[in-house]
Parts: C-alpha cells; structure tokens; sequence
C-alpha cells in the first residue's frame, strides 16, 4: 500500500514560489487499477513523480507498505518495487533495445522481455538488437518503455500517458495488455490519462486539477461527474466562441 | 613466451589470451618479437625499416591477421610502419592495436604509420584499439597514422577504439575511395584526466557510387580535451555522412570541426555535430530500473562507446 500524506510540491523560479500540488492524501491499495485524469497542468505527472522520487515533496510523507519513504531515492524506491513508465522516455545511443529490457528486468529475463515487446505490438525479432535512439519513432520508443515497465516485478507500476503517440491498432493491443496485467498480477496500476476506455478499465479514478485531487472513488461513481464536467467545459467554449463571432 | 602485464595488455586490446593463432606479428618493447605467416596470409618484416609487409592473396576468404603492439617498459620511442596488400576478392579481418604499460617515469611512445590497399572486390575489417595504464609517471602516447586506397568495389570497415589510460593521441587518417567502393569508419574514444585527443580524418570520394560513413563518437571526462577534424571531400557522383557526437563531463573541452565539400554536383554529402552533457532524464530513467546514479552514468558511457 503506498499512501501519500499532506504532501506538497512547489518550485522556485526567478525568486517566485509557485505550488504544483498542495495538501495531497492518497492511498493505492494494493492490486488496483487507478487512472489519474484530469485537465493539463493540473499535476497529475507531478503527483506522480512525487510518488516515484523524481519530484521530491516539499512538506509531507510518502508511505509504502507503512515505511517512510519521503527521502529515498528513485533507485530506491525503484529497488522497493515501484517503476514508472515515461510520457516521454529519453533516448539512448549505443544502447540497445534488448539491453534496456535486461537492465529493466535486472538479471537475464530477455527472453519475457521479448513477450512485452510482442504485447506492446513491436515484433521482438526486428526490435531486439536496434538501439533505443533516433532511429525509432516516438510510438516505438513508447512502446518500448512501456514493455520495459512490465518487465519488472513490481507492486507499483505507474504509466504516464501510455496512449500519448500511440496508433489505434496498437492501442487496442495496449489496453488489453493493461486488462491482462491488471487480471493475473497483484501490481497495483496506476495509468495517468484521458481515454475513455483506459478510464473504464479502472477501479478508481482519481481527478487532479488545479495541484489537487478534486474526486477520487470508484469510477462508476467518478466517471459521470467527469463527463458531466467536460461536457459543461465544451458548452461554455462554445458559448464563448459564438460570442466572439 | 609473454609475461602477465603483457598477457593483459594483449587481452585489452585485442581481447586474445595469449599468443594469437594463424597470421600475427607481435612487437613488444619497439622490436618484432614473434611472426607468423599462413598459406594465404604473408607476413614479411620490412628490409629498409621498423615494421611489416602483410600481403593478403587474392581470394582469400574468412582469415584474420594479428597485429598487436605491446609496450611495458618506460622511455620507449617506437616507430613503426606497417604495409596492408589485400589481394583483389579477399575478405578478412585485421585485428590491430597498441597496449602501454609504463611502469616508471619516462615518456614511452608508439608511432604507427599504417598503409592500406584494398584491391578490387576485396572486404577488409580492421579493428585498432589503443589502451594505456602503468603505475609510473611516464606519459603513455600513441599515434597512428593511417593511410587508405579502396580500389573498385572494394570495402573497408575501420573500428577504431581509444580505451582508456593515454595521454596524448594525434590520430592522422586518409583514404581515397574509388569507384562503387565503401568506406566505414567508426572512432570511438575516451579521455579522462589531463589527456589530449586530436583526431584528423580526411576521405576523398573519388570514383562514382563511391560512399563513406564516419561516425565519431567521444567521451571527454575531467579536464581532458579534444579535437575533431572529420573532412569528407566528394569529387563524383557520391555520398558522406559523418556523425560526430560527443559527452563532455567536468571541465573538460571538445572541439568537433566537421567538414564537408562537394566538388561535383551529384556528391550527397552530410555533416552532423553535437556535444552535451549526459541528458539527467537519460540518468533518471535508469534509476528508474534500480540502477543508482553512479551505475546508470556507466551504463550510459559504457553504450555510447560500444
């Protein structure tokens, strides 16, 4: 279980203070499918990051399974079995694609790497031995990343965006691999995103904006109010836009 | 027979246990120690000066040829030319490469001046690694000169490869390729502490359909320097491409000065630089797998010198 206390991130720039996220309480319970969702800038890959270790929190606590985690590291935490997929992963020269799947795994598990890589949509026979550069696409690139996530044993795993860059076909393959991972592991999911259907495979939805966390509950109960909410946004822009005219 | 530090050396740089097999000369300490020739592969010490004729025939298929220098001793200054003929259709791999081990507080230097003909048809990989270390004060420099001629359809793949531990280099490297002939080069290059790195490149494309690809990839840590000075030079229907990419860590300094000319309006020539720092989301991601910082700074470097 990991839980996040009265945590608050802010940033300094040019001698300003500005508050990312304020006073966040969360808890992921252990085998969940979370999505965190929510308008741009609201904080959504800021709390996850917080949770990572990317971001350190300003004032608050991050527990896992009751252990004070706010000062470990991301190798640490990573260690402790949370891993987190990037929206979007950096690019490595010399690197190969196989090589990121073996250190993912961190001992020799190439061989179920290559059943990721297959599960994201790449042929693993074409990707294994390319190197994780500029030669790839930045759909491919995310695959990969995705694929090296699940190749670890993890009890938290975090996907920025996953869909972000993706193509259809390789989409639907996508959210049945999330589907599965979701079925046969006790990994606690935790998708930040705006899909409709990724949104509808979750147990929880958690809704972040403004640095906060507005809703959070079961995502029958969730899901309308943010339906409701969007669709409330879509008329007031219209509205607008008609007046301009 | 070779001691230990010898048997190290020789592992470094060409990743052999011991003595090789087949064709090799072997120089230890600026002297020729040990050569051996096969059926197909003559290896001949040179009459007027320090070095060796190796005369591949023509046809000659899937063979390989050592050439390793070895240097355990302090205040050696050795110079060497060596003369590579492969024969026309021949495919093989020369396995080159340059070990110091100074041990006291003299200067010890090797100078390689190589000279390649790669005849019509024929494949030639060579691979040259150059590597230093000792426990004495004594600068450890190496520098190769290297000279190519790629006849007709011919093609040549160079690896080139600065381990670690040398304090000067000046690597000098030319090749004139002809018609429907290839040129790869592949430089890959570390430097720490206070070494210094220089590296001129200049190929001619000559003949039509000729190509060349050279990429230089380079690390430069502490306060090391480096220079780069890749020309490719198209005077016929052609294509370059050079690649030079460099890390730059601590306070060291690299230079990279590419340079491309088109003498013929059907010469494709391309030309791309670029130095940084290792990316901190490179650093982050692989803590993200459980590596520290330390461990994912290596896996980086280790990759990008692969």
């Amino acid at each position: 279980m990991l839980e996040v206390k009265n945590a608050t991130y802010t940033v300094e720039e040019e001698g300003e203070t500005t508050t990312i996220l304020r006073d966040i309480n969360l808890t992921l319970e252990d085998g969940k499918f979370y999505v965190i969702t929510g308008p741009n800038g609201g904080g959504k890959s800021s709390l996850a990051k917080i949770i990572m270790g990317i971001y350190p929190v300003t004032s608050g606590k991050i527990l896992f399974n009751g252990k004070d985690i706010t000062t470990s590291d991301v190798t640490e935490r990573a260690r402790m079995g949370i891993g987190f997929a990037f929206q979007q992963p950096p690019r490595f020269k010399g690197i190969t694609v196989g090589e990121l799947l073996y250190l993912s795994a961190g001992e020799s598990k190439r061989g179920r790497g290559c059943n990721f890589l297959f599960d994201v949509g790449l042929c693993p026979k074409s990707y294994i031995d390319r190197e994780v550069s500029s030669s790839l696409s930045g759909g491919e690139l995310k695959r990969i990343e995705i694929a090296t996530l699940m190749n670890r044993k993890l009890d938290i795993a975090i996907f920025d965006e996953p869909e972000a860059g993706i193509d259809l076909w390789s989409f639907s393959k996508l959210t049945e691999t999330f589907r599965r991972m979701h079925e046969r592991s006790k990994t606690t999911i935790v998708i930040i995103s705006h899909q409709e259907r990724i949104m509808e495979m979750a147990d929880e939805i958690i809704l972040v904006a403004d640095g906060q966390i507005q809703q959070k509950g079961d995502k029958d109960i969730i899901l309308p109010n943010i339906y409701r909410d969007c669709n409330y946004t879509k008329n007031c822009l219209e509205r607008i836009e008609n007046v301009d005219r | 027979m070779i001691d230990s530090i010898e048997k190290r050396m020789l592992k470094e740089i060409t990743g052999l246990h011991d003595i090789p097999q087949g064709a090799f000369s072997l120089r230890k300490d600026g002297e020729s120690a040990q050569v051996s020739s096969t059926a197909n592969i003559e290896i001949r010490p040179k009459k007027d000066k320090p070095g060796i004729d190796v005369i591949v025939k023509p046809g000659t298929k899937g063979e390989s040829v050592h050439v390793p220098v070895v240097i355990t001793a302090t205040g050696i200054d050795d110079m060497v030319y060596n003369t590579f003929d492969i024969g026309e259709n021949a495919d093989v791999v020369i396995v080159a490469g340059c070990g110091i081990h100074n041990p006291g507080g003299e200067k010890t230097q090797h100078d390689g001046i190589h000279n390649f003909i790669v005849r019509k048809g024929a494949r030639l990989r060579y691979v040259e690694k150059h590597y230093g270390e000792g426990e004495g004060t004594g600068e450890r420099i190496l520098n190769p000169m290297t000279d190519l001629i790629i006849e007709e359809g011919a093609t040549a793949e160079l690896e080139m490869v600065q381990i670690r531990g040398v304090d000067s280099t000046k690597r000098d490297t030319q090749a004139k390729v002809y018609k429907n002939a290839h040129l790869v080069i592949t430089e890959r290059l570390l430097t720490h502490g206070k070494q210094f790195a220089e590296s001129n490149v200049t190929v001619e494309l000559l003949g039509e359909n000729s190509t060349v690809q050279l990429l230089s990839r380079t690390v430069a840590q502490d306060n090391s320097r480096q220079v780069f000075y890749p020309r490719v030079i198209g005077k016929n229907k052609c294509r370059g491409h050079v690649e030079c990419d460099s890390i730059i860590m601590g306070e060291a300094v690299v230079r990279s000065i590419p340079e491309i000319a088109a003498h013929h309006e059907d010469a494709q020539l391309v030309h791309e630089a670029a130095i940084g720092k290792i990316a901190g989301e490179q650093i982050i991601k692989l803590m993200t797998l459980g590596l520290s910082a330390r461990e994912a700074e290596e896996t980086i470097l280790q990759g990008f010198l692969k």
